[in-house]
């Protein structure tokens, strides 16, 4: 009897601390967010102390011109920095797909920077575009051309390079995976077919590869949103806001503007635009699916 | 077809390429923590220099055992930065993992949430960046998730550490571990689900039969079993742990730093000591390139388990 009680017990038991930790420190905190978003409230005060006032920060937001250039340079580098790892992630896979002796040693020399800290990513990177010392711009005058102010009037691109440096391998390692448990069979009857190398690859490579592609991007989309380290130390935003992004400027007006409400408000429009893209892209791979299952259903039945 | 393009000197040209582009600026960095800050700015030699141990030993002053020539005062304190990232990132590591894996067995064997729900929960709290934390955790962890210093337990940890006001999370390590673990939690649980739904239930249910309660079957013959997931879990976790540098920064004293703060904060003054600040960088990104030399199948195992699997 006290067996039984016991193993109907048992799951929550084994689920109780991570649902404890989970409420506690993530949960709890982000309902925090949202009502402390609602008032004027600066780092020395405790929530209670802080004055209520209503909607003011998101409308104040909502018309801040600085708020709307770090949204769009936001969205400029994620849009750039996952459209551009997508192509040359799957590109590479495609490319490299093959038994390549040492093939493990070439994935681990691949994931070396993604393993590192992104502040010593940052920090490589501000080395190798420093205006005068840099690795760049030496190179450049060695050969004769001249020098390009990379952090200055090419920050966003800079940090976009910088950026697919790091996270490119991240897709290619996944979609290599991908392309690896394709079945063989399918590949055979195109290749008996008659198909070359490029039908095979759009017609039935992709295609088959596209679930896990969509999960890799969103995977990949949503860290774009999360990149903050790596922007701090090259640039801290500048020059002006041209590099600011979000999670940067969420920071910067908690730690030195001290505005507490106005950052949490911005957190709560960025924690909403990422909601949107995931339901989004859920919606998109839902629709596809149920159109690949019509088109199939519409074969069986010829 | 492929005959042809294995042989092709092009191709490999591409590979040589590409592990050059990965590689080298972990190389140049290596390559400069060893040079002092005059052949860094001046440029002279390349890969031709006297290396020098120098800056590591103007990095690590606070633990050598002996004082280095060129140094009469030492400002960096590495060393314990060094220690707190080691603590915090273990402690949180070990604690993800534990709790990580009991939750993760209870979703997969007694199936009383959906796989689905759980997945997509997932995905929505990896969702939240740790930029949208940092509000309500500086708060929280300085305000609400404190000790009164006039009750029993608060009264008695004032006593022993000093100081005034009430015994809060904000400044020990136990507060930044726990936001750790916290943020590490679903992804983990995610990885280790995908592990344990492979693990035949016929031999739990023999090991049952033998008489081994659920925690001893969990132990004995589950854990052993999911092995390679839990070192990819672990290696994650301890990165995570390992590089953060945003919430650390919101929580952390002057006792407490890590070296990622460390580092920004030399980053930010006006003149970058580039030799030192590389050799600091490179003392940090040490464990995970070694953890990924050594463990680069579990790695990447874990990573298309997130991804593909999920």
């Amino acid at each position: 009897m006290r067996t039984a009680m016991a193993n109907r017990l048992t799951p929550y038991m084994f689920m109780a601390p991570a649902v404890v930790i989970m409420a506690i420190a993530l949960l709890y905190p982000l309902g925090y967010m949202v009502w402390g978003s609602f008032r004027d409230w600066n780092p020395s005060q405790s929530i209670g102390e802080a004055e209520f006032v209503g909607l003011k920060n998101y409308i104040t937001l909502w018309g801040d011109p600085n708020f709307h250039e770090s949204l769009g340079v936001t969205l400029r580098f994620a849009f750039f920095v996952v459209s551009i790892e997508m192509v040359l992630g799957v590109g590479l896979a495609l490319l490299l797909d093959r038994d390549i002796r040492g093939m493990s040693v070439l994935r681990t020399m691949f994931i070396l920077p993604m393993m590192i800290a992104p502040v010593v990513v940052g920090l490589m990177w501000r080395y190798m575009y420093h205006p005068t010392i840099g690795t760049f711009n030496r190179f450049l005058e060695s050969i004769g051309l001249p020098k390009v102010d990379w952090l200055g009037d090419h920050a966003l691109t800079s940090i976009i390079i910088a950026d697919i440096w790091q996270w490119t391998p991240f897709i290619f390692i996944l979609s290599l995976a991908a392309l690896q448990s394709l079945p063989r069979s399918a590949l055979e009857a195109a290749r008996i077919d008659g198909a070359t190398g490029w039908q095979q690859i759009i017609h039935i490579k992709l295609p088959l590869m596209m679930p896990v592609l969509i999960v890799t991007g969103l995977l990949r989309l949503i860290d774009a949103f999360k990149v903050l380290e790596v922007i701090l130390v090259m640039t801290n935003g500048g020059p002006g806001l041209s590099t600011e992004i979000l999670a940067l400027r969420i920071s910067r007006t908690a730690t030195e503007f001290r505005e507490l409400g106005v950052a949490a408000a911005m957190s709560n429009y960025l924690l909403i635009l990422l909601l949107l893209l995931t339901v989004a892209m859920f919606a998109f791979t839902r629709i596809q699916e149920a159109r690949a299952a019509r088109l199939r259903m519409a074969a069986e039945d010829d | 077809m492929s005959q042809n393009t294995r042989s092709n000197p092009a191709f490999f040209a591409v590979i040589a390429l590409l592990v050059f582009m990965s590689v080298g600026p972990v190389i140049l960095m290596l390559a400069n923590s060893f040079k002092l800050d005059v052949d860094i700015i001046s440029g002279t030699g390349g890969l031709l220099f006297l290396p020098t141990i120098q800056n590591y030993e103007t990095a690590l002053c606070d633990v050598l055992w002996y004082e280095p020539d060129h140094l009469d005062f030492c400002a960096l304190k590495f060393g314990g930065a060094f220690v707190n990232s080691l603590i915090i990132a273990l402690i949180s590591t070990v604690l993800t993992l534990v709790i990580g894996c009991m939750a993760a067995y209870a979703l997969v064997r007694f199936r009383f949430m959906g796989r689905d729900t759980v997945s997509l929960s997932t995905l929505m709290v990896r969702m939240v960046p740790p930029a949208v934390l940092l509000v309500p955790v500086f708060g929280l962890w300085n305000n609400e998730f404190c000790l009164d210093k006039d009750g029993l337990i608060g009264g008695a940890i004032r006593d022993m550490v000093g100081g005034r006001g009430d015994v809060c999370l904000a400044g020990t390590h136990s507060g930044i571990i726990l936001i750790y673990v916290a943020m590490n939690l679903p992804f983990v649980i995610w990885i280790l689900q995908s592990f344990i739904v492979q693990v035949p239930r016929s031999l739990e249910e023999a090991a049952r039969v033998d008489g081994a309660g659920p925690f001893q079957v969990f132990f004995k013959v589950v854990l052993p079993l999911i092995k390679p997931g839990l070192a990819a879990a672990a290696i994650f976790t301890f990165r995570i742990a390992w590089n953060e540098y945003l919430l650390a920064s919101a929580l952390s004293d002057r006792n407490t730093k890590t070296v990622p703060i460390l580092i920004v904060n030399n980053m930010s003054e006006f003149n970058v000591e580039w030799g030192v600040i590389m050799a600091t960088g490179m003392l940090l990104a040490i464990p995970p390139i070694i953890f990924t030399l050594m463990a680069s199948r579990q790695i990447i195992t874990g990573m298309t388990a997130g991804a593909v699997k999920g």
